[in-house]
């Protein structure tokens, strides 16, 4: 059966609270979990003070100040810091979003409060293993796939038929939406979730492809797609503003479409 | 049905437990089923209710008047078709989200289309017990 509550290992235990800048004039508190695989702990919240004058206006910011100034053993992902790469996803204050992208003053009530993605294996602090998410989205081969001889140039698309990849190809696969969903949750294994979908709907929805029909044999699955319940936290999730709630509609349809 | 091998037990490569057994090519037909059960109850509601008040009090006799009329009879049937097989579909996706063990899974399942078959056919017995006034 599904398990409802946490492995003994991953019950979170009490946390560290480590002084406040001495020579802060304002600060603000961020409650961050901590484990560590070396130490055969429990996971724990450990508890900074982030001067705010001194670190810009982001969550990220604060995390690297603290990083910086207070605890260089606290580890987490980050690259471009303008939500382009999206390494730096975790759960801000309840809601999986990029670190970079949203304002520590956004968080209106008390501590900024950070955790990993849930539902995925902790490789350390807020770093996810993120492996079985790669792997669905190999599983949905996203590249141009054709058999008609390669042209001379370009593989040619009207204006209307880029248009249909508005929306899809923006994703930057940061995990905020697979880890979001309850189904996914439950289902990873076998479930492809809604980024590896929303993406699968991006080479489904391009008109230059010739193995749509390939691509929608690989996802009519009870598993596969239709674990999808609707439950619509990936489109609130989406750093991206991106609805894969749609696209996952959307090859439900078309599934529908080629059979009646 | 089958679980992928668990990432513990397994030196399969992260594709290879991704694409396991390859995909089952079904769940469209449920999946369509499903939504057609859904706006069918839903049609079928109202009239239903209208059916079910006008025997409410009345005993055998008053029953087997209302429900003696084909239309009110073939109402009947159309609603038990579509809410037993919706019941049906609905459970099954229940059963596939939360039980994960391979066997028990499979047990629920087969109730499951055993517990809706009996319902459907029992429902559907007495709806024509009664307009049949056997």
């Amino acid at each position: 059966m599904v398990e409802f509550a946490l492995p003994k290992n991953s019950k979170i235990t009490g946390g560290k609270t480590w002084p406040k800048p001495a020579a802060a004039t304002e600060t603000r508190e961020f409650r961050v979990y901590r484990w560590n695989p070396d130490d055969g702990k429990n996971p724990s919240v450990d508890t900074y003070y982030v001067d705010t004058h001194d670190c810009g206006p982001m969550v990220l910011d604060g995390l690297i100040w603290i990083k910086n100034h207070i605890d260089p053993s606290l580890t987490f992902r980050r690259s471009c810091r303008e939500g382009v790469c999206g390494s730096c996803a975790m759960n801000i204050d309840g809601q999986n979003t990029l670190a970079c992208t949203r304002s520590m003053h956004d968080v209106k009530d008390g501590a900024v409060k950070i955790n990993p993605l849930p539902h995925q294996p902790v490789v350390k602090d807020l770093v996810p293993d993120l492996t079985n998410f790669y792997a669905q989205y190999a599983s949905i081969e996203p590249w141009l796939k054709t058999t008609s001889p390669t042209p001379q140039k370009e593989w040619k698309q009207s204006h209307e038929d880029r248009e249909k990849l508005d929306g899809l190809y923006e994703c930057i696969l940061c995990a905020c939406c697979s880890t979001s969903c309850p189904s996914y949750w439950w289902n990873s294994d076998r479930y492809l979730g809604p980024a590896a979908l929303l993406q699968a709907n991006r080479w489904v929805s391009d008109s230059r492809d010739e193995a749509t029909g390939e691509r929608l044999d690989n996802l009519e699955d009870p598993f596969r797609l239709y674990r999808c319940h609707t439950i619509m936290n990936c489109s609130k999730a989406c750093p991206k503003g991106l609805n894969p709630a749609e696209a996952i509609a959307e090859l439900k349809l078309k599934m529908v479409e080629r059979q009646i | 049905m089958s679980a992928p091998d668990t990432p513990k037990r397994s030196m399969r490569t992260p594709l290879g437990r991704v694409r396991n057994l390859g995909a089952a090519h079904s769940g469209t037909s449920d999946f369509w089923r499903q939504r057609i059960t859904a706006v069918a109850m839903t049609l079928l509601m109202l009239p239903v209710i209208v059916v079910v008040m006008m025997t409410l009090g009345s005993n055998q006799a008053g029953a087997k008047v209302v429900l003696g009329s084909l239309p009110i009879a073939v109402i009947m049937l159309l609603f038990i078709l579509a809410s037993t097989w919706h019941m049906k579909i609905g459970m099954q996706v229940v059963i596939e989200d939360y039980v994960h063990n391979e066997k028990l899974k499979l047990i629920s399942v087969m109730l499951n289309n055993f517990f809706s078959i009996a319902v459907a056919l029992a429902a559907t017995y007495a709806i024509i017990k009664i307009s049949s006034g056997v």
